[in-house]
């Protein structure tokens, strides 16, 4: 009897626990803007958390990489001996050019182009489940971070900010099945919608069927979304598929490895001040 | 007492997930440690406790994500109350039936989950299968081992102290 009446009291507690739930699920469906305060509250608890472990983490990895490691660095500075050699050589071509560029501009009288402002963020987590692709940041708001900034890397573009606390920020990668950046093909400047898949490949959505693409091609940011900055690379063209004449489905892979990321930068400078910084990137 | 043990492994088991996962194999683990918790939490303690290991495992790591909060909690929460249930019915104690019902655990998670997702049309997920079958897999591994380890480490320490006193002796 004591057994039956465990079962009937696990069961309204089952029921009281999926009912709750569901409430919950269904206040955030309807009146979903922005973040839920819930959502910003536990992440930025739980980001100090994982600030604390990573710390942990690295200080094993800085060990490891500067004790025990130490057997390959000799081999290494050799060979970083020589690429600083052959780099300072192309320095100098580059500054060469540089003056030359930089005499031509004074010469047709172009304007002064700005750059872009950027701050560099180091990855601290990775997402707290497989289902969605996000990462966390070791900055904040402190730092000038705020909600749907771009982060980039050397490689291409990374994602969003989706989240921002006062030290930490969460990061929608461009893979998260959730994830969209206007793009352009750089050789026929044909646009579409770059969307995740949720796996390490992105799709090419809402392309004309008169556009000209093939596999190869370089695809970058339109930007169009208003997010990501124009003229950064997103990835190459990876398969075409064409269903008749329209474009079936045409794969890009990221230029971002995702699984190799320790550091990002995010774009600081507003959508509206980036005009004159991604014309001379164009 | 126990109810400390089982939040510890939660958070042990998100921070696993968002920062050890990184180092290992670069954030893109088809494992999801919070549900392989949940499951152990259930089998070994029945279907109350794997229902509010499952609700709060949930609700964390949805908090954690860019999704909706309580979908994943949901998931988890229906998921460690029935294996609690099945951890009740049946024997549930060798290697083997702990593999199948670590995989069936997933299969009903992720039903759940990207069924909830799909029905309210937040999210799309096109041919999820064999995501799916690889986190199952993995996730059953992870979990038998997680036993394996917990259950004979006891056992390994005795016999290891027992030798050492023979040999003094």
């Amino acid at each position: 009897m004591a057994l039956l009446d465990t079962r009937k009291g696990a069961g309204y507690l089952f029921f009281a626990v999926v009912l709750g739930q569901v409430i919950l699920i269904s206040t955030q469906v309807n009146t979903r803007v922005g973040v839920p305060i819930l959502e910003t509250v536990v992440f930025g608890a739980f980001a100090e958390v994982q600030r604390v472990v990573s710390l942990g983490v690295s200080g094993v990895r800085r060990t490891w990489n500067g004790y025990v490691g130490l057997r390959r660095v000799s081999a290494e500075n050799e060979d970083l001996k020589r690429q600083l050699a052959r780099l300072q050589v192309e320095l100098q071509q580059q500054r060469a050019l540089g003056d030359r560029t930089r005499g031509l501009e004074r010469l047709l009288d172009l304007r002064d182009h700005t750059s872009l402002s950027m701050t560099a963020a180091e990855i601290i987590a990775a997402g707290a489940t497989p289902d969605f692709r996000t990462v966390t940041l070791d900055k904040g708001t402190r730092h000038g971070l705020r909600a749907n900034m771009a982060v980039i890397s050397p490689q291409g573009v990374v994602g969003r900010i989706v989240v921002a606390s006062l030290q930490a920020a969460k990061v929608q990668l461009l893979i998260d099945r959730n994830a969209a950046a206007g793009a352009i093909i750089a050789r026929s400047r044909a646009q579409g919608i770059v969307v995740g898949e949720g796996s390490d490949q992105l799709r090419l959505e809402y392309v004309s069927e008169v556009a000209d693409i093939a596999t190869g091609d370089v695809v970058m940011t339109s930007g169009i979304d208003g997010i990501f900055p124009k003229g950064f690379i997103i990835g190459r063209v990876d398969a075409v598929e064409r269903n008749g004449g329209a474009y079936g489905r045409i794969l890009v892979r990221p230029g971002v490895d995702f699984r190799m990321l320790e550091e990002v930068l995010v774009v600081l400078t507003p959508p509206g001040e980036r005009g004159s910084s991604e014309e001379s990137r164009e | 007492m126990k109810a400390a043990r089982v939040f510890l492994a939660i958070a042990v088991a998100l921070a696993l997930q968002t920062t050890l996962a990184r180092f290992i194999v670069r954030g893109t683990v088809a494992i999801d440690l919070g549900l392989v918790v949940v499951v152990y939490v259930a089998l070994t303690s029945g279907p109350v406790a794997g229902m509010l290991a499952g609700a709060v495992a949930g609700l964390a790591q949805d908090a954690l994500s860019s999704g909706i909060i309580g979908i994943g909690g949901l998931a988890k929460t229906i998921v460690g109350f029935l294996t609690g249930v099945v951890a009740r019915q049946f024997i549930v104690a060798r290697p083997i039936p702990r593999f199948v019902v670590f995989v069936a655990a997933t299969l009903v998670h992720a039903f759940a989950f990207i069924g909830l997702y799909v029905l309210l049309d937040l999210r799309r997920f096109t041919s999820p299968f064999a995501a799916v079958a690889s986190q199952a897999v993995g996730n059953a591994v992870v979990g038998v081992a997680a036993f394996q380890a917990v259950e004979g480490l006891p056992g390994a320490l005795e016999r290891r102290r027992a030798q050492r006193a023979r040999i003094r002796r």
